[in-house]
């Protein structure tokens, strides 16, 4: 009744997808982006096993992520901005460097 | 019908997501994952779960990629500002995601117009699920709040004006 298998392959999609997005990306707000991509597939993935076993648990599940995401973008966006004032980039690999030395 | 419904958002999820990670502007890579959101919001909805699609709808394209959006803009970012602007107003950056919101719009029409009816399910209905929130699941409810206040604290301590690092140093 429920496309469910079909969502389950489309959250390993999207999970995929934000873990590339987490490597290729050097940028401090694209990885935070792929943090949420990933977060958003593990929900779907949640919201398709509550469909499959007719349970509202998953969905449950899906409510806890999304103030969870909430407070990791409010204080990862904070301190993006910080790094930002501070090293006056945000490319990861520079942040880095600046760190070395 | 629901299975093509399912289909289109699901294409959709998945091309605005790729679209994200290789755009080069950042302003284009939130705006495709609001899309990509919305996308998954219908599929959520092909899933049964309605409530759950208004809620990633205005939680997360509504409040959270807002806040993306606000720090991008805020952070003026890439490296020649003024190709960008002029690129923004180009009619070839606009075509994917205006085919897009377009299709989504129309499912959403649709299905409140009745035309694709939700999943009749009984054990994941809004009803079920707000049951078993604030029942069998009511101390992760509390656990939420307190994510809540941690994260609003820690916002406004990194945000703080003593807190930046250019008054730090002058104050050392």
């Amino acid at each position: 009744m429920f496309p469910a298998n079909e969502a389950l392959i489309l959250s390993a999609i999207l999970f995929s997808l934000g873990v590339i997005a987490f490597i290729v990306r050097r940028n401090l707000l694209y990885t935070l982006m792929s943090v949420e991509i990933m977060l958003n597939a593990a929900g779907l993935a949640f919201v398709a096993g509550s469909a499959i076993h007719g349970q509202p648990d998953g969905q449950v599940f899906f409510m806890f992520i999304l103030p969870v995401a909430a407070a990791e973008v409010a204080i990862g966006l904070a301190l993006a901005l910080l790094i930002f004032k501070r090293c006056k980039t945000l490319d990861l690999w520079a942040i880095a460097r600046i760190k070395e030395e | 019908m629901l299975l093509i419904m399912f289909y289109i958002a699901a294409i959709i999820a998945v091309v605005s997501t790729g679209a994200v990670i290789f755009s080069r502007n950042p302003v284009y890579s939130v705006i495709y994952l609001i899309i990509s959101l919305f996308a998954v919001a219908m599929v959520f909805y092909t899933l049964g779960a309605p409530f759950l699609a208004m809620a990633e709808i205005i939680i997360y394209a509504g409040a959270i990629m807002v806040l993306f959006l606000f720090v991008v803009m805020m952070l003026n970012l890439g490296q020649n500002r003024k190709d960008e602007d002029l690129q923004a107003a180009s009619a070839k950056a606009l075509v994917l995601p205006l085919t897009f919101t377009t299709i989504l719009a129309m499912l959403t029409v649709l299905a409140l117009a009745g035309a694709i009816p939700a999943p009749h399910a009984v054990g994941t209905s809004s009803a079920a699920l707000g049951k078993a929130l604030f029942d069998k699941h009511f101390l992760g409810v509390k656990l939420a709040a307190f994510i809540l206040l941690v994260g609003s604290i820690g916002g406004m301590h990194l945000g703080r004006a003593s807190s930046t690092p250019d008054t730090k140093e002058t104050r050392i």
